[in-house]
């Protein structure tokens, strides 16, 4: 009886440090946004309770729609092929040869470093007369695009530097494929399955779980993209905050940018939390949709077998 | 052609394939190295070459010379090594609470910690910048750094899993010698849980030294600006200055890849066991 007590006294001891900070720093922001979505504020002048004016004035914005349909094809297209990118790379580097951890290295490399950093480089690289790729396609006869100014490249050249950062979801593959039993491969070659067959009947159900998950997190993360995006439009800017810009006929005016320009460049605080909370709910949503078609597919793909 | 001709063929093929993918991920450190090495000129003459003509050093003087270098560093380093101490301190404390006392609160906080990873940023982003604005600790490094005191709840899982897999019978023989729940923390837990302690510690150093949100809304103040924001310096209305700009971003780069090539395998580890057990 005395342990028990002391266990429940200690326990919450050694806790109360994240049990303050759940509060302050989660629990309080996150209620407080909500109610912060009814009213209008900003640092210098109160909250004064507007009822659903801002989610009104929100779904009478064409940049609200302009923003969230971004986001949407930036989410919907990048998942898919991040995976996919970081399913190959696993694969091809799961199994043992020399040079295997260098490989693996330098596919994770990007993952490392600051953000704001690889973004310039890649700024620089995207550079439709001096940068590296318009310079090497043009060696292929093919003549590269201004990626960053053209309104119908934006969008390609922000898959392209996210394609490149897909290490975490790589390594976590591989973990994933090292799982797979050996004994598995071993009959189906003995049953004449080639590798490709091998790859779709055994491999994918397999690692199916760890996949799903990863596309959840990457789903996730899109609807939060912000620093590429944001670097990317003020080194146009040259070097100026939070210019309130989407890019080219907005064609990067990602969510979240939109709302930190609501926020911090329009003062109009009580919008944005609006918009958080519509991005919030919208994010919720998918990741149980995500996991509803996961379920059925996966229990439909054991009882197939 | 026999089997064995095939399979050097096959083999062959694989090692072509990931030396032209590793080329191509290593393009922008390439970039960023070489371009770093070139005169403005030569940069900017066409045809491009990838390696310089002319190979200058003084881009990385002129850099750090041009905007206020060390004092962005030093501000970042500041904030990097508090943020640290915060973790440090505060992750294996709260994971040893939950893995390893036996209370009745350590069910529902595990849950919480779940629960809190899935709130996106942009939900309370602005009620905590308003907390911090009220006590006017805007353009202050408090915002950023003050909230690792609290924990983490991703770091804090990571070692929550760790210390569960320590085995029972250490604190059991430890219970018995006497030695209350503080002393069991201090002398049998924390010095075990150093190689966690170890992988947390590389996670927060990168999170902190490349931090760019959080000094965005907090930091206003130019000489209080982290590497972060301060590359911004390079940049003006007419014109970037790419070859200083690719110094100064080298040198903000080389301490994390040198922290990556040292604690490689911590790294590798800490990122397989989270996403294949969650």
């Amino acid at each position: 009886m005395r342990t028990r007590l002391n266990n429940n006294r200690n326990g919450f001891l050694f806790a109360l440090p994240w049990i303050i900070g759940f509060l302050v720093f989660s629990a309080y922001p996150l209620f407080s946004s909500l109610y912060y979505s009814f009213t209008q504020f900003n640092p210098v002048s109160p909250a004064k309770w507007v009822g659903l004016q801002n989610y009104r004035l929100m779904f009478q914005d064409p940049l609200f729609y302009k923003s969230l349909q971004n986001t949407f094809i930036y989410a919907l297209v990048s998942t898919p092929l991040n995976l996919g990118i970081a399913l190959c790379l696993a694969a091809l580097i799961n199994k043992k040869f020399r040079g295997r951890g260098v490989a693996r290295t330098i596919f994770f490399l990007p993952s490392v470093i600051p953000m704001v950093a690889s973004t310039m480089v890649w700024i620089w690289m995207f550079d439709p007369t001096y940068g590296l790729l318009n310079n090497t396609l043009s060696k292929f006869g093919i003549h590269g695009p201004a990626w960053l100014t053209d309104p119908h490249y934006t969008k390609a050249a922000l898959l392209i530097i996210g394609a490149w950062c897909t290490g975490t979801t790589m390594l976590i593959c591989i973990a994933a494929l090292q799982d797979v039993p050996n004994s598995y491969y071993e009959s189906a070659e003995i049953d004449g399955a080639n590798a490709f067959v091998r790859f779709m009947k055994i491999t994918l159900p397999c690692v199916a779980h760890v996949v799903v998950y990863q596309g959840i997190l990457n789903l996730i993360n899109a609807f939060q993209y912000f620093t590429q995006v944001n670097v990317i439009l003020t080194a146009s800017a040259g070097g100026a905050n939070a210019v309130g810009s989407g890019g080219p006929e907005n064609s990067i005016l990602m969510y979240p940018l939109y709302l930190f320009y609501n926020a911090f460049t329009f003062m109009d605080m009580g919008r944005s939390c609006a918009m958080a909370w519509v991005l919030f709910i919208l994010v919720g949503l998918l990741t149980i949709l995500v996991l509803k078609i996961n379920k059925r597919t996966l229990s439909n793909g054991m009882g197939g077998e | 052609m026999s089997t064995r001709t095939v399979r050097m063929v096959k083999s062959m093929i694989k090692y072509v394939i990931i030396a032209g993918l590793c080329l191509i991920f290593l393009a922008p450190f390439i970039v960023m190295i070489t371009t770093s090495l070139k005169t403005m000129d030569d940069a900017f003459t066409i045809p491009v070459k990838v390696f310089p003509r002319v190979l200058t050093l003084k881009n990385y003087p002129d850099a750090v010379q041009r905007i206020p270098y060390f004092r962005y560093m030093g501000n970042t380093a500041i904030i990097t090594a508090l943020t640290l101490v915060g973790q440090l301190i505060v992750t294996p404390m709260v994971a040893y609470s939950l893995s390893l006392i036996d209370w009745k609160g350590a069910k529902v906080i595990s849950a919480l910690l779940m629960a809190t990873m899935m709130i996106p940023y942009t939900v309370t982003m602005i009620p905590l910048y308003q907390i911090w604005h009220t006590f006017g600790l805007t353009n202050t490094y408090a915002p950023l750094i003050v909230p690792a005191f609290f924990g983490n709840s991703f770091y804090i899982i990571l070692m929550r899993q760790f210390f569960k897999s320590l085995p029972k019978s250490l604190m059991e023989a430890a219970r018995i010698d006497g030695a209350n729940e503080f002393q069991r923390y201090v002398l049998i837990a924390l010095p075990l849980c150093k190689p966690a302690l170890t992988t947390i510690g590389i996670y927060t150093f990168l999170a902190a030294w490349s931090d760019y949100l959080g000094p965005l809304i907090y930091i206003t103040k130019k000489d209080m600006f982290t590497l972060s924001l301060g590359l911004q310096d390079f940049m003006s209305q007419y014109t970037i200055e790419w070859t200083m700009l690719m110094a100064a971003a080298t040198i903000f780069v080389l301490p994390t890849v040198i922290l990556f090539a040292i604690f490689q395998r911590n790294f590798v580890e800490g990122i397989s066991t989270t996403g294949i057990k969650s």
